[in-house]
């Protein structure tokens, strides 16, 4: 025991500098997938062929390889093509390429799910197609599809465990990095596994209370704004 | 007298069977126009082909002075898109079941078409939303999310909504049928206030004491045609056409069953 702290103190800093490239992969990934995925959603809609065929193809693709392949094709077989990419933009573009097409998926279920009704509804008020999905669709779409995506931004945080494969210094390839130089993996394995567990723990924390904040912004009804219907009723008479 | 609309030889098919099949319909200002029929006949359809919910495949139609299709020939015709979005805003409609939008407040989903669609300022359209509820007894309600509200409740806020847009043109379908028997009453007396205000509405509807308590014009749709037309009285009295009476004698044997 004394041991394990030991050795904690010694390389935790140096672990912990992964996990901190670990957390900013995960940030920019999912908001690079978040975004992809969304317009991927939007595409898959379209009217022409010319569209919808491609990217159905892409997200079948993409859910159907390993994420792992996909990271070393990027990685080491994209530059014989003459595309050369750094480890790091290696990583963040395989792993939004991929939480793309999950993402898509999400959103396109999400968009499907809101009700014909208050389409046919902004639509008879005059709305053109732009402010329907800004002022009908997206809300509620995305509002559906946060919890989802909650979920799959922890899946991420865990996923970015692969990129170590392509020598991005993230933690998993930090400890590795130690367990070279100290020749006892023992340790530092329950030490990363720790670390992840706190930093998944966290996340899932800290999106359960953003989506009850934003779950009850909603239902808080007339208590919110309690006030401003009585000046109203005065705006009314007058 | 100053046609709001003028309808002329209007069709629609699906998958080629001809749902309508003719249809011609004129509205004046200050018009009640309400059109029953059975079920099937292409009422709904003949609403949401006037906004252009459903693309009409030929025909005439005009609001407001403005063309929004038209036939030469056998060239059927479409104006572009933005002028069919402003024609709907001046001709909003109320659908049978209610469908606000559920994710904002009873004030914002009336703010909603004056702010977004015409582009008036916030404050302008918060001062004319909460007119409009005042005027269907809904001010009181204005912070609640429309899941908390009654049917009726509902639809006299989706009737707001269509008046914030100063309509030049209202059009109901069905606006009562989905509501619970207790309920029909607080929207029909709406739809009757709106009516002595002189406001122009098309409404179809199976509801014959709505329909003889606001009608101005009823027109009898049969198979995707307007089979018989005219003044309330006339249409509604004992000097009806035919078929007409047949189908009251029908709907008010079903309304004594129930
Ligand atoms: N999208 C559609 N695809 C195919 N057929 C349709 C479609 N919409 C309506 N129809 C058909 O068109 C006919 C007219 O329908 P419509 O809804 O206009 O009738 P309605 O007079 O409003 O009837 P109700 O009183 O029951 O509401 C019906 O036979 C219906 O099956
Ligand atoms: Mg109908």
């Amino acid at each position: 025991m004394l041991d394990f702290l030991a050795e904690a103190g010694e390389y935790l800093p140096f672990l912990l500098r992964g996990a901190l490239v670990t957390i900013e992969l995960s940030l920019v990934a999912m908001l690079f997938g978040t975004v992809t995925g969304f317009f991927i959603a939007l595409g898959r809609r379209a009217r022409t062929r010319l569209l919808r065929w491609p990217l159905n193809a892409f997200v079948e693709i993409m859910r159907d390889t390993p994420l792992i392949v996909q990271l070393l094709i990027i990685y080491f077989t994209l530059p014989r093509w003459g595309l050369t990419l750094g480890a790091f933009p290696a990583a963040i573009l395989g792993l939004s390429l991929n939480l793309a097409a999950y993402v898509s998926e999400v959103f396109r279920s999400t968009i499907n799910a809101v009700d014909r009704g208050q389409r046919e509804a902004a639509i008879s008020l005059g709305m053109s197609g732009v402010q329907l999905y800004r002022r009908v669709i997206m809300p509620q779409a995305g509002l559906a599809a946060l919890p989802i995506l909650g979920g799959y931004f922890i899946a991420l945080l865990k996923d970015c465990a692969l990129v170590s494969f392509i020598s991005v210094n993230e933690l998993l390839r930090n400890a590795s990095i130690v367990i070279s130089d100290t020749f006892d993996g023992g340790n530092i394995y329950l030490l990363v596994a720790i670390i992840y567990f706190i930093m998944s723990f966290a996340s899932s924390r800290l999106i359960l209370h953003l989506e009850n904040r934003l779950a009850h912004n909603r239902r808080s009804g007339p208590d919110r704004m309690s006030g401003t219907v009585p000046t109203m009723e005065k705006e009314a008479v007058r | 007298m100053n046609p709001v609309l003028t309808v002329r030889q209007l069709g629609k098919s699906y998958g080629g069977r001809a749902v309508l099949d003719g249809v011609d319909l004129v509205v004046e200002e200050g018009e009640i126009a309400c059109l029953i029929g059975p079920s099937g006949a292409g009422k709904s359809t003949i609403l949401r082909c006037l906004n252009f919910l459903e693309t009409p495949d030929r025909g005439e139609i005009t609001f407001g002075g403005e063309r929004l299709c038209s036939e030469d020939g056998n060239l059927f015709q479409i104006s572009p898109r933005r002028q069919l979005q402003a024609a709907r805003a001046r001709m909003p409609m109320v659908f049978q079941h209610f469908n606000l939008f559920s994710h904002r407040t009873v004030l914002e989903n009336v703010m909603e078409g004056p702010c977004v669609v015409q582009g008036r300022p916030r404050e302008e359209a918060r001062m004319m939303a909460s007119a409009h509820l005042d005027r269907v007894g809904m001010l009181g309600f204005a912070q609640h999310y429309p899941d908390r509200l009654s049917g009726g409740q509902k639809q006299r806020v989706a009737i707001a909504r269509a008046l914030a847009m100063s309509p030049a043109l209202i059009l109901f379908d069905e606006p009562t049928s989905a509501l619970d028997p207790a309920l029909v009453r607080e929207v029909e007396s709406v739809m009757r206030d709106l009516s002595r205000d002189g406001l122009t509405m098309i409404v179809v509807s199976h509801d014959m004491r709505l329909v003889r308590s606001i009608a101005s014009t009823v027109h009898f749709c049969a198979e995707g045609r307007i089979a018989a037309s005219g003044p309330a009285g006339q249409m509604l009295g004992s000097q009806a056409p035919l078929s007409m009476r047949v189908f009251l004698e029908a709907v008010s044997d079903l309304a004594g069953q129930e």
